[in-house]
């Protein structure tokens, strides 16, 4: 078990300072993510242009993993559309939990996380921010559905 | 600290005990183990391991329910362990002594067999801002199923239950007091004697979470009074899923059973069923045996260290471990209290206590993270969570510096 393995330089400089961080004025979604085994708590606010998301930022208190694991999300989905949003997320979680996975070149930064894979019982620390992505997308999908 | 610095130096040999506990004798991530989350659950004494293993390789059988040698025998190991921990606590009666499978459980008995069969509008429970969750959630279900309220007295800055509040608190409407002997999430010791003569002179019953009282100091509910007193056998390095609820025979004869099924009845028909006599009233179903076993080695292993030995060794230990902490930057304690137990909690500024759980881990030292099962105490205090590190009876000076280094690694990586 190798220490520098998880917590790789990006992952400390995104703990130490989180990009898009804070609340988002005029979002068009947000949803809130808990994860009441540590105490993490995320929200996440989104933007959109048509079907892509425009802005989002986040804001939330976490460990390492979870504040930089967010911080790179942010990143990473900003300009896309859902579906490669969800394309994106899938081969995150396959880098997350299966066994021996490696990186890609083409997911850029979020690599970093590839540590997370050889401590269990973090994995749910960076897909909190996922999940919690998620529920914005399907609640704007839903506020989409509903409306008059 | 004062106290604990003031405590003579004794002979308590931390090195040969820890000789008896084979599960520390292993490396975790190439390092030495350091246990040090003693208050989430003990290790096992190689006494109780043998206990257990001797009595699933000569004795059992069920209990109660036969006429042949093993089934005997495994009722006299059975009523043999509910015997020592009558000694273990003090209790006037063997009938007074409820095996349950732990505190969680003998606090959701009183509340469902006392409780739900006794409380009503108007009525009061009171309980302490300090609580296990295992202590509030079982209160506030009474709550909805009768009607009664739940009371809360507050804790200060330190992490003490204001006691004045909570005297204030009490009135003729309290029925019941729950509280902690020992907080599990801050190491406070809680005057309980104090409180017990207070709810008594109310007219009202207490019931005390032992959870985290057992394994550091002798107990004798005669002397403190209480009306129930629940407790899990393996914070006390003991077997999980045993524990015990003491109840005041009066009480418990009054109680009406929780559970129903085999071993509680005397007699069963289709038109009426009549109940078995204490404590089995409250044991319906096969037991834990080979648990109550194990337990029953774990109290006579306890003992043979020496309770107040043990207590003065282990405060000693918290005594270094927190001098050693306020010297390190960026480290704050929480739960300050006079009277303390061995439990550390504590946060690391830029580090999250989760992070620091794992960077400990990778140095082989074992704490706990989280919110300690103690949300109410994380929002007081105003943390999401905090690195709790306990120590027991096996826990050495060489442990305390083990955790210092480790923390000093943890500042290393987070800067
Ligand atoms: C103070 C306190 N009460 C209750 C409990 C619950 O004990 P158990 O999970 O063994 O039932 C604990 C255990 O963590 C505790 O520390």
């Amino acid at each position: 078990m190798d220490l520098k393995d998880l917590y790789r330089d990006v992952i400390l400089d995104h703990n130490r300072q989180p990009r898009n961080f804070g609340a988002l004025a005029h979002s068009d979604a947000h949803a809130e993510g808990h994860n009441p085994l540590c105490g993490d708590r995320l929200t996440v606010w989104l933007r959109f242009d048509g079907d892509r998301i425009a802005d989002i930022r986040f804001e939330g208190k976490g460990c390492a993993i979870s504040t930089a694991s967010a911080s790179l999300m942010t990143e990473a989905v900003k300009g896309k559309d859902k579906a490669a949003i969800k394309e994106l997320y899938d081969r995150i979680h396959v880098l997350l939990t299966e066994p021996h996975a490696v990186a890609d070149a083409s997911l850029g930064k979020l690599a970093a996380l590839g540590g997370v894979n050889e401590f269990p019982a973090r994995v749910k620390c960076a897909t909190l921010c996922w999940h919690t992505l998620n529920a914005a997308l399907e609640r704007s999908a839903d506020a989409v559905s509903t409306e008059e | 600290m004062a106290t604990a610095l003031a405590t003579p130096p004794g002979n308590f040999d931390a090195e040969r005990v820890r000789r008896d506990f084979p599960i520390l004798q292993q490396h975790v991530n190439g390092r030495a183990l350091v246990y040090l989350d003693n208050a989430a659950s003990g290790q096992r004494p190689l006494a109780v391991l043998r206990a257990v293993e001797h009595y699933e390789t000569h004795t059992h059988a069920n209990v109660h329910r036969g006429v042949h040698t093993l089934s005997q025998a495994a009722t006299d190991a059975f009523e043999g362990a509910r015997e020592r921990a009558r000694r273990f606590l003090n209790a006037g009666s063997t009938r007074e002594i409820v095996f349950v499978r732990g505190t969680t459980e003998g606090i959701n008995l009183v509340a469902q067999s006392f409780g739900r069969a006794r409380l009503g509008r108007g009525d009061e429970i009171l309980i302490s801002a300090l609580e296990h969750h295992a202590n509030i959630v079982p209160w506030q279900m009474v709550c909805e199923q009768t009607g009664c309220t739940l009371k809360v007295a507050p804790i200060n800055r330190r992490g003490e239950i204001e006691l004045d509040a909570l005297l204030g608190l009490l009135s003729s409407r309290t029925r019941l007091v729950a509280v902690a002997q020992v907080s599990n999430a801050l190491g406070t010791v809680v005057p309980v004697e104090r409180i017990v003569q207070a709810a008594h002179s109310c007219g009202a019953l207490v019931l005390l979470d032992g959870a985290q009282a057992v394994a550091h100091a002798p107990i004798d509910v005669r002397a403190l009074g209480c009306d129930f007193y629940a407790f899990s056998g393996h914070k006390l390095y003991g077997p999980t899923g045993i524990g015990v609820l003491y109840g005041r025979e009066e009480l418990l004869q009054e109680m009406p059973p929780w559970q129903g099924g085999g071993e509680m009845i005397r007699t069963v028909s289709f038109e009426h069923t009549t109940y078995n006599d204490l404590p089995w009233k409250f044991e319906a179903g096969t037991p834990n045996i080979s648990g109550a076993v194990g337990l029953a080695a774990a109290m006579d292993y306890l003992e043979s260290l020496g309770l107040e030995a043990l207590a003065a060794h282990e405060q000693r230990l918290l005594a270094q471990a927190t001098a050693a902490l306020e010297r390190l930057p960026g480290i704050e304690i929480i739960g300050t209290a006079a009277h303390k137990a061995a439990v550390l909690s504590f946060t690391m500024r830029g580090c999250h206590p989760h992070d620091l759980g794992t960077v400990l881990d990778s140095q082989g030292v074992a704490i706990r993270t989280g919110h300690h099962c103690a949300m109410p105490v994380m929002t007081f205090f105003d943390v999401p969570a905090t690195a709790r590190a306990s120590f027991g009876c096996y826990n050495t000076e060489a442990d305390v510096a083990a955790l210092v280094a480790a923390l000093e690694k943890a500042r290393e990586v987070f800067g």
